[in-house]
């Protein structure tokens, strides 16, 4: 059986590689998004994302949503949050922000203890402010390229330099520690089905804003992405052109 | 003779400075307006378009500068753009932004938007307002509001929620869209998005 699904992944695993080969070897084509270099690669994954998500991701996390009452979620969402306040503060330290780093230590100092292992988000009420750092944004202050877009299987979006860093998250993920798998495996699921649950409300709205849905999420996953590496104040791209 | 003129001059300049309402003093205003309109009437809780699209067009769109907005969306190709199609533009751009965030506005009932502190330079024309909505079980979302000063008033051209501007994200969409068929496939392609929203919300 074990053997059985090592084949299986193997076979998965070819599969994508021969499909990024063959879209990577037609990159560029007319009209290019320089940003986008992969996009017939990453408009095929995007489908196959799709797809997952409407049968598969978002039925659990509507379920999720409909049937957790809201202090459940909270404290769900905070769970994870707190366990994520380590690296966030390790990124800080990497990216030459020793308060802002201070901060996020402090923050899973008070919300482990006072906060019930995290259950309870009260070093927010204290305004020890929630940051979002991983290690694809020290990359970034650290001066490396963002490499191009591409969309990863069930990942969803992310770009080349983020995917390299995706790593760097997974191994430094205090999740990983949990002892037995089983748990280790649950928690994943929760919070993968309480990240999907949070993007509910703006799924109309991408729906109904969107004249190409998979640009519409492109362009908006590179905003919101140099956002985060900036910390919330990137400069203005200033290319104006009202001539009034 | 010349003094009192100046005085004069000086009186109306001073005037119309204090006449200008503050950018962060009018954003929250409409916001607080708006939000308490929202939270009171049932009607638009319970999703009515037309009472929403009412209160949208009254409170809310007098503050924005929708031809700007639509030159920052359309980019380079806004340039080629006849006076003609840059108004067709800004009326259906303006349509599918109404259309799409209008609906946003009933879900609106906990939430709680908090004004991030706001300095601004003398003699500055163009700012940023920023504030935060805060939802409980939920993480704190960052929005944001560009605002310029024209013909003696603040009018918003730029929103941006999470770090996404609004507008700006349509820029490769429409720039694709112009690619294919010119400034008119443009519109033409918007006005037909505009009708399907129309269409669903009709059902409703």
């Amino acid at each position: 059986m074990k053997h059985m699904r090592n084949d299986l992944r193997r076979a998965l695993l070819a599969a994508l590689l021969l499909a990024a080969g063959g879209a990577l070897a037609q990159e560029n084509d007319a009209g290019g998004n320089p940003r986008d270099p992969y996009e017939g690669f990453n408009r095929a994954m995007f489908a196959v994302n799709e797809a997952v998500d409407k049968y598969a991701a978002k039925p659990v996390a509507q379920a999720y949503d409909h049937v957790t009452p809201l202090p459940v979620k909270a404290a769900v969402g905070n769970f994870f949050g707190n366990v994520g306040d380590l690296w966030v503060g390790v990124n800080n330290a990497l990216q030459g922000k020793p308060a802002d780093a201070g901060n996020d230590f402090a923050r899973l100092l008070i919300n482990s203890t006072v906060g019930i292992f995290g259950l309870f988000d009260v070093a927010s009420e204290l305004e020890f402010e929630h940051h979002d750092e991983d290690f694809g944004q020290t990359l970034a202050v650290w001066g490396v390229g963002d490499g191009g877009y591409v969309v990863l299987p069930l990942l969803g979006p992310r770009t080349m330099r983020d995917t390299a860093a995706l790593g760097v998250d997974y191994l430094a993920d205090p999740m990983r520690q949990v002892d037995p798998v089983a748990v280790r495996n649950g928690a994943g699921v929760v919070r993968f089905v309480d990240i999907r649950a949070s993007l509910l409300p703006s799924d109309t709205v991408v729906d109904q804003a969107a004249l190409d849905k998979y640009a519409y999420i492109r362009d908006a996953y590179l905003q919101r992405r140099r956002n985060q590496i900036y910390d919330g104040r990137p400069p203005r791209l200033d290319d104006d052109f009202a001539d009034e | 003779m010349m003094k009192k003129l100046l005085a004069l001059a000086a009186a109306l300049f001073a005037g119309s400075v204090f006449a200008q309402q503050a950018p962060d003093q009018m954003v929250q205003k409409v916001t607080e307006e708006v939000l308490e309109i929202v939270r009171s009437d049932r009607d638009i809780q319970s999703g009515n378009t037309t009472k929403i699209l009412a209160l949208v067009d009254e409170k809310v769109l007098p503050n924005f500068n929708f031809t700007r907005m639509t030159s920052l969306a359309v980019g380079r190709d806004w340039r080629q753009a006849s006076p003609e199609q840059r108004q067709h533009l800004a009326e259906q751009f303006k349509t599918l932004l109404v259309r799409t965030y209008a609906n946003a506005l009933t879900g609106y009932r906990d939430q709680k938007v908090v004004y991030k502190p706001f300095k601004m330079k003398p003699g500055e024309t163009d700012v940023l307002v920023r504030t935060e909505v805060q939802q409980p079980g939920n993480k704190p979302v960052q929005l944001d509001y560009s605002l310029e000063l024209k013909d003696n008033a603040w009018k918003v051209y730029d929103v941006t929620v999470a770090g996404i501007s609004l507008v700006t994200n349509y820029r490769e969409q429409f720039a694709q869209e112009v690619r294919k068929g010119g400034i008119d496939g443009l519109i033409a392609s918007i006005a037909a998005k505009n009708r399907s929203l129309e269409q669903n919300q009709g059902k409703k």
